[in-house]
């Protein structure tokens, strides 16, 4: 009914915390690497940012499609009787939560794996090339 | 089978990043579109299996066939989507140049 609400909050907190973060990186310069290998951890919160707008929007097209969004307000037909409401915020608590922790938790799988690719990297591209041959 | 079309997008949309590291077109944001979408819809596929149970699996043909005309149009508005971000980013800068030379 709404699920992608609960995604969409989350890209929100994200992509005001990536901005904030991105600041204060360049500020300190964190956000340069001292091999050139590792990333700015901005920019490993974009890939989360870009799989919650994208899968958000794709839903919400979905929920557009099945006439679960109108374009006069409330927006969500849902909205309109009681019984519908209670139903939504069910399905916001259960299906909406799943959904942003699987997403998230995926993402952190995939900076898990990034982390350990980082450490294991020589400390410059010579050295990378060395160990290739 | 909307789970089925954007999951085979994305698998298809990642083969393509893999194989064009040095491609500017941001192929990893379309990737990660259509990725989050999938998950999201895995977890909507889940709690209908587990409201329906194995009929889940044999849906009736003209839903069948109203999910894959929705599948489609996910993946196009994802491509779109996708497309509007390289056309504003310009990272060949042809837009750029076509427009104002």
């Amino acid at each position: 009914m709404a699920c992608f609400l609960v995604p969409t909050a989350e890209a929100i907190v994200t992509t005001v915390a990536q901005k904030v973060i991105e600041k204060k990186e360049s500020e300190t310069a964190a956000a340069m690497s001292q091999n050139g290998i590792t990333r700015a951890f901005s920019q490993k919160l974009k890939w989360l940012n870009h799989m919650l707008w994208g899968g958000s929007a794709l839903l919400a097209f979905e929920h557009l499609w099945h006439g679960e969004i109108i374009p006069t307000f409330p927006f969500l037909t849902a909205a309109y009787h009681s019984a519908d409401f209670s139903v939504m915020l069910h399905e916001l608590a259960t299906s909406g939560v799943a959904m942003a922790a699987l997403v998230t938790a995926v993402w952190g799988g995939i900076v898990g794996v990034t982390a350990c690719m980082e450490k294991s990297m020589p400390a410059t591209p010579q050295a990378a090339r060395e160990r290739i041959q | 089978m909307t789970l089925l079309i954007t999951a085979f997008a994305a698998i298809f949309s990642t083969i393509l990043w893999y194989t064009k590291p040095k491609s500017v077109m941001q192929l990893g944001t379309l990737c990660l579109i259509y990725w989050g979408a999938s998950l999201m819809w895995l977890v909507d596929a889940v709690v209908e299996y587990i409201e329906l149970g194995a009929a889940y699996f044999t849906p009736a043909v003209s839903d069948m066939l109203n999910d894959a005309f929705l599948g489609l149009s996910v993946v196009a508005l994802g491509l779109i989507i996708w497309l509007v971000r390289v056309l504003v980013r310009d990272p060949k800068g042809t837009v750029h140049d076509r427009i104002l030379k």
